[in-house]
């Protein structure tokens, strides 16, 4: 059928996975939680590994930082440079990505620099950062910056790109200007992929910023899991990494709400 | 079909427009795709005003090709359009496009989509929505004005196709294969409304269709093009009196006899 988006690029995979998701009743939700803590509750107990420890032994760990306080000031310290390098990376990565769309004179020019970012291992240039920028600040919001701008130039360029010909055919031949075919048309058309590729490049901005905290100096969530696991206190450990796995998640959840409510209305209330 | 005939001569001066001028004219139009592949070849064609002309023929004809430059979408490589006797550089205001893939936008309303020619030329919103509800319910679509296009059937969603031509005012609608993404029944009563639709509105229609009986049933002038180069193969005017019953037409000796006589002339063309 001649549907006005093509299915694939309407949210991509991401996005209609949590879409599935947040439509499941409430019940099978947590069902589904409480079936996996009790699994890791089992395999924990039957001592398999001296390192793996129960749930209720991680998630009493995880109450102790959290009121002890070092919980608090590691997400502080680790936030900084996530939040500089994802508000750079979203910035740059989509005016980037939509001007390559739009213009091929800009196309030619940077694709194969994004093409090649996206491609290569980027965490093994995080050693080449510290060289350069030192261990402070800069090289962290760097090694964000490296893992989460590619994938959010190259969805945005080719949203653009994949915007149906005919509605550019229909806003021109209904006298649109340039402006008002790129604000009304194209960009609306486009952010189900852009922010596809935003949330993939979320996603990979958190790694990014525990790959810096592991690798150039330990702070902030890379030192919590780095100190405990050389004390040998696993469960603080898992308890460190599995917070860090959920914010992920919850932040990218979010991401996925607020651009429903922002530029998707004809999906409003189907989640 | 020319019920005035006794238009007096001085009137076809420059700044009168008499009825029996042509609205739409095409002087010598050529299409080279690519430099090698010859789409349109020498085509001399003159719409008159209040007409409904049918382009038809097999695909690769170049149909499709001839009304987007009328509709100043594409580049004629040599000749000149004019409608109203002014030359075509581009799309405007007295010609609106109803596109085959509909061309609707998925995250607007139906008003919002019927309305949308009025929004790029800067109408005020109370304005545009009440011209455009009036075209939405004049195209029978009442009651749907809040819906989404998704949540509309095909047919349904060309009627919005239709109502956002109609809504801008244009003198000449271009219809490109309005029906072909629609079924059987629906392109029936699509086409019977049509009919109606033309009594009430005074436009000039000028419809690319490849069905011959379509063709037979709407026009009062049928251009056969013939494929590879396209090529004016035959005009031909119908005398078919399409006032009565809307069924009628499909009975009537002359509407046979005319679909019999173009695909015997068109038969050749199809492999």
């Amino acid at each position: 059928m001649s549907a006005t988006v093509p299915a694939a690029i309407a949210g991509g995979p991401t996005g209609s996975s949590i879409a599935r998701f947040s439509q499941m009743p409430a019940m099978w939700r947590i069902l589904s939680l409480a079936l996996f803590f009790a699994v890791w509750e089992i395999a924990g107990r039957t001592n398999f590994n001296y390192a793996f420890p129960t749930f209720f032994e991680t998630l009493a760990a995880f109450f102790e930082m959290i009121f002890d306080g070092s919980m608090g000031a590691a997400y502080l310290r680790t936030l900084e440079p996530l939040i500089i390098g994802l508000v750079l990376s979203l910035g740059v990565g989509v005016s980037a990505g939509v001007a390559m769309g739009l213009r091929k004179e800009v196309e030619f020019l940077s694709l194969p620099i994004f093409i090649t970012m996206q491609a290569a291992p980027m965490a093994a240039l995080i050693p080449l950062i510290t060289f350069v920028y030192g261990i402070g600040l800069t090289s962290k919001v760097l090694a964000v910056i490296f893992l989460a701008m590619p994938v959010i130039t190259i969805n945005s360029y080719k949203a653009v790109r994949n915007v149906p010909p005919s509605l550019l055919d229909m806003s021109r031949s209904f006298m649109g200007t340039r402006w008002q075919q790129v604000t009304k048309v194209i960009l609306p058309a486009a952010s189900p992929m852009m922010f596809a590729g935003i949330r993939l490049g979320v996603a990979e901005g958190f790694s990014g910023v525990v790959l810096a905290e592991l690798l150039i100096t330990p702070t902030g969530i890379g030192d919590l899991i780095t100190f405990h696991r050389s004390v040998a206190n696993f469960a603080h450990m898992y308890a460190t990494i599995a917070s860090i796995v959920a914010f992920a998640v919850i932040a990218v959840s979010l991401l996925y709400r607020l651009e429903i409510t922002l530029f998707r209305p004809e999906k409003r209330g189907l989640s | 079909m020319n019920a005035i005939a006794h238009t007096p001569a001085s009137s076809a001066g420059t700044t009168a427009t008499p009825v029996d001028l042509p609205i739409v004219k095409t002087e010598g139009i050529h299409k080279v795709y690519g430099g090698t592949v010859q789409a349109l070849k020498d085509i001399n064609l003159e719409f008159k005003r209040g007409e409904m002309t049918s382009l038809l023929g097999p695909s690769g004809c170049g149909k499709t090709t001839l009304l987007k430059i009328i509709a100043g979408l594409l580049k004629p490589t040599a000749g000149e359009v004019r409608v109203n006797g002014k030359p075509v550089t581009g799309p405007g205001p007295e010609r609106a496009f109803v596109f085959q893939d509909f061309a609707l936008m998925p995250w607007a309303t139906v008003l919002r989509n019927a309305a949308f020619g009025l929004e790029q030329q800067g109408v005020a919103r109370a304005e545009r929505e009440e011209r455009a509800r009036h075209y939405v319910e004049e195209v029978g679509l009442a009651g749907f004005e809040d819906k989404y296009p998704h949540e509309l059937s095909g047919g349904m969603r060309q009627r919005v196709g239709l109502a956002r031509a109609l809504a801008v005012d244009a003198d000449v609608l271009l219809m490109d294969e309005p029906f072909s993404a629609v079924d059987e029944q629906t392109r029936r009563k699509f086409q019977e409304d049509l009919i109606r639709l033309r009594e009430v509105e005074n436009k000039t229609f000028i419809i690319v269709t490849h069905s011959i009986e379509e063709a037979v049933y709407l026009s009062d002038r049928i251009v056969l093009l013939s494929p590879r180069p396209g090529r004016v193969a035959q005009v031909l005017d119908p005398d078919i009196n399409r006032t009565g019953d809307p069924d009628a037409i499909r009975r009537a000796p002359e509407y046979l006899d005319l679909t019999d006589d173009i695909w015997r002339g068109l038969r050749e063309y199809v492999e």
